[in-house]
């Protein structure tokens, strides 16, 4: 069919009814068709991928080695996610790699940076194919951008909710940690407490210690509160019902190692702690218990 | 529900075996008092094991029964006040003060022979 060539940019008939059949495409085929080509050049992606976050110098924690086998998974994971759509295997891709590196001590930062230069590279690569084609390029990134951002929103979460999960776990292991019952002679229980206690961990110390009264058989109990640096009229309280429930379970407690801070801020609040036993230091209060108790303690005769 | 009273020597064993109502704790309380004044008993160990909850009116009426038994000439000990219990009770401040506690029956009976043995 001839053509009259008056305008350099005009194009023939057939070119614009293949362009417009490139426009009715629907959105899935132009993911496979991208997925495609991610996947045809793959390893050149991926090295692009890898050496970009070099540059950026994010992941030191970890070897150059150890960074390219996590791109590997990190590309074909991303891929995948793009290709059905679906995003569970990716969650737990994720929270799985999370796992890994946060005690590497990878940071958000850093993930959530390479998820987006690897986001970049692909879109580049998508730029550098479609070129010729805005048209077409804008249908292929109509499809492409919004798995990509949800990509990186899930890799970023789940490396969020794993960190916030490894820090309750910790916070837990440090509750624990502090707050041993400690059985020193039949019937007797020592609390050493230090730090700082918020209500929770009152809550918890008391629950812990009446537990032991129970489990030991315990008739007197020690609580140091040496260690504890600072004490408000809600702390008091605490450690006074900590006292009324332990005797409910027939045990008495000594209260030992008020700091003299502790003492006078205790006067001061005017809380009563009159009904309280206290001693001085804790060789004092395990005295008292013994003496409580039926014990002597004596020297050996030297012979 | 009627609460068994059981006569020890000279000490009355009273076990709670379920949540009591009002009228029940004060039957216990007058059905106590009986017991102690015809067994002539030294002391009196009421067991709340088998109790997950204590009230307020269940406090108080613990309280009279002590009061009561010690106008008598005989000590009262509460035993088996369960952890979970206890702290609930302090935090409601119910404080059962002036009423003798021990951990189980065990401990009760023992604080009771210590007590009716007296200064030698």
């Amino acid at each position: 069919m001839a053509r009259i060539d008056t305008d350099p940019n005009s194009t023939s008939v057939e070119e614009e009814y293949s362009r417009s059949a490139e426009h009715t495409k629907p959105a899935s085929v132009l993911l496979r068709e991208l997925v495609a080509h991610l996947r045809e050049h793959r390893t050149q992606l991926r090295e692009e991928w890898a050496r970009r976050i070099t540059e950026a110098k994010v992941l030191t924690a970890m070897t150059k080695d150890e960074v390219f086998a996590e791109a590997t998974s990190v590309y074909d994971n991303y891929v995948e996610a793009l290709e059905t759509g679906t995003f569970e295997a990716l969650q737990a891709y994720a929270r799985n790699l999370s796992e890994r590196i946060i005690p590497r001590g990878v940071e958000t930062h850093e993930v959530v940076g390479i998820v987006l230069l690897l986001r970049d590279v692909l879109a580049r690569s998508l730029f550098a194919k479609y070129q010729t084609d805005f048209t077409k390029l804008n249908r292929i990134l109509d499809a492409y951008e919004p798995a990509a951002n949800r990509i990186a929103n899930t890799v970023a979460v789940g490396f969020v909710q794993e960190r916030e999960r490894i820090i309750r776990e910790q916070q837990e292991a440090i509750r624990e940690l502090s707050t041993p019952v400690l059985q020193v002679r039949e019937r007797l229980l020592i609390l050493p407490i230090i730090g700082v206690i918020d209500p929770q961990r009152a809550r918890q110390l008391t629950e812990q210690l009446l537990r032991g009264i129970r489990t030991n058989r315990a008739k007197v109990v020690v609580i140091d509160i040496t260690g504890v640096a600072a004490m408000d009229a809600t702390v008091a309280n605490h450690l006074v019902q900590t006292v009324e429930a332990s005797r409910l379970l027939g045990a008495t407690v000594i209260v030992t190692g008020l700091s003299p801070e502790i003492a006078q801020t205790i006067v001061n609040i005017g809380v009563d702690l009159g009904k309280m036993n206290t001693v001085g230091d804790l060789q004092g209060g395990i005295e008292q218990a013994e003496r409580l108790l039926g014990y002597k303690v004596v020297p050996l005769e030297a012979s | 529900m009627e609460v068994p009273i059981l006569k020890q020597g000279d000490f009355l064993i009273a076990t709670i075996q379920a949540a009591l109502t009002d009228a029940d704790l004060l039957h216990l309380r007058t059905a106590l008092l009986q017991q102690v004044v015809r067994c002539r008993s030294r002391g009196v160990i009421v067991d709340v094991t088998s109790l997950d909850v204590m009230d307020s009116f269940a406090s108080r009426t613990l309280r009279e029964i002590a009061q009561m038994i010690h106008l008598r000439g005989a000590e009262t000990v509460i035993v088996g006040i369960q952890p979970e219990v206890a702290f609930a009770m302090v935090q409601l401040g119910l404080k059962l003060e002036d009423v003798a506690t021990a951990l189980d029956l065990e401990e009760g009976l023992a604080h009771l022979k210590q007590k009716s043995e007296g200064p030698a």
